[in-house]
């Protein structure tokens, strides 16, 4: 695309992220929120973590063992290493570079 | 708007994400970069859309042709999150009057997670905090994203694999939210949903049936817990 579509797509993106975060505070203007909304703002934070786990493993070639296998391990070592340590730098370096190598192997 | 003092009150809450930020930022800026894009395209993103899972996400997108209510749709269902991270903030960002906005603006995951868990040190204004760490954050995503892109242009080697640190960010904090108060049951049930939507309607749908999938459980489970 041309560098004015790319502006405006990069507007798009902006505006639909504006609209999510401003929307709370313009609808909810006082702190009466109905129950529903605040059993799903305790819930729903995880689960869209949940759903973006997915998200970013759902391009990955899994029908061959070269192509499950850097992501599968790769996302084990993440997960295993940041419950153990608890560093988010430590985890996002380690496992990208276990990554990193094992699609070059 | 903020002064010296809230700054320097701000800045140890923001150590883990100048870490993070740094980090994503010049690997979103080095994506771009090897992608072919010159230095102005990520840096505009970083500044105007500042959502990182987004932004990553994107880049396909600008590969593909140009479909500007497809982006817009796109971005709000992966940001949809958003929308509860601004709930939760409702009560500290009470007092903040003009202030809120440009708040709300700069309100990523990490800058959530920092800011729903801090307490405000003594003497310092809670919004003058918020706006603090919030702008804080952001001027690490921006100067991440600069020397990412430039830098991009320098090194020879091959940095493929490279956006993994995506994936890796958000096992990272699926960890973090699972190990947090209700947050089995909801990552559980995110999870699962979004594999049932993408294994039942494909990678490309998955997104839009995930949220659905996800909403029908947490309310029926709420119905049930009402039962008891």
């Amino acid at each position: 695309m041309s560098d004015m579509q790319f502006i405006i797509t990069a507007v798009m993106l902006a505006l639909a992220t504006m609209a999510t975060r401003y929307l709370p505070f313009m609808v909810f203007k006082d702190n009466k929120l109905p129950g529903i909304i605040v059993y799903l703002g305790k819930l729903l934070p995880s689960a869209m973590m949940g759903l973006l786990v997915i998200y970013s493993f759902k391009d990955f070639d899994f029908g061959s063992l070269s192509g499950a296998l850097p992501p599968l391990t790769a996302g084990l070592a993440a997960a295993l290493l940041h419950l153990w340590k608890r560093n988010t730098m430590l985890s996002i370096a380690v496992s990208t570079a276990v990554y990193m190598l094992l699609i070059r192997i | 708007m903020y002064d010296m003092k809230s700054v320097k009150a701000a800045f140890p809450y923001t150590l883990p994400v100048l870490a993070g930020y740094m980090f994503l930022g010049t690997a979103f800026g080095l994506l771009m970069s090897t992608k072919g894009y010159p230095l102005w395209y990520p840096l505009l993103m970083s500044v105007i859309i500042y959502a990182g899972a987004l932004q990553f996400a994107s880049v396909p997108l600008l590969a593909q042709s140009f479909d500007p209510a497809g982006a817009f749709i796109f971005a709000l269902m992966i940001n949809a999150r958003h929308l509860f991270y601004g709930i939760s903030m409702l009560s500290k960002y009470r007092d903040a009057g003009p202030f809120r906005y440009p708040l709300a603006h700069t309100l990523t995951d990490e800058t959530f997670s920092v800011l729903s868990a801090a307490d405000v040190p003594e003497g310092i204004d809670p919004t003058r905090f918020y706006l603090a760490v919030s702008l804080l954050d952001h001027s690490y995503w921006i100067a991440g994203t600069i020397i990412g892109a430039a830098a991009g242009q320098l090194l020879p080697f091959d940095l493929r694999g490279l956006d993994f640190s995506l994936t890796a960010l958000f096992i990272v904090l699926f960890v973090e939210q699972i190990k947090g108060k209700n947050g089995l049951a909801g990552g559980t049930a995110g999870a699962l949903m979004s594999l049932i939507a993408l294994l039942l309607f494909g990678s490309e749908r998955m997104v839009i049936w995930s949220m659905l999938l996800i909403l029908i459980v947490l309310l029926a489970g709420r119905r049930l817990m009402d039962h008891e």
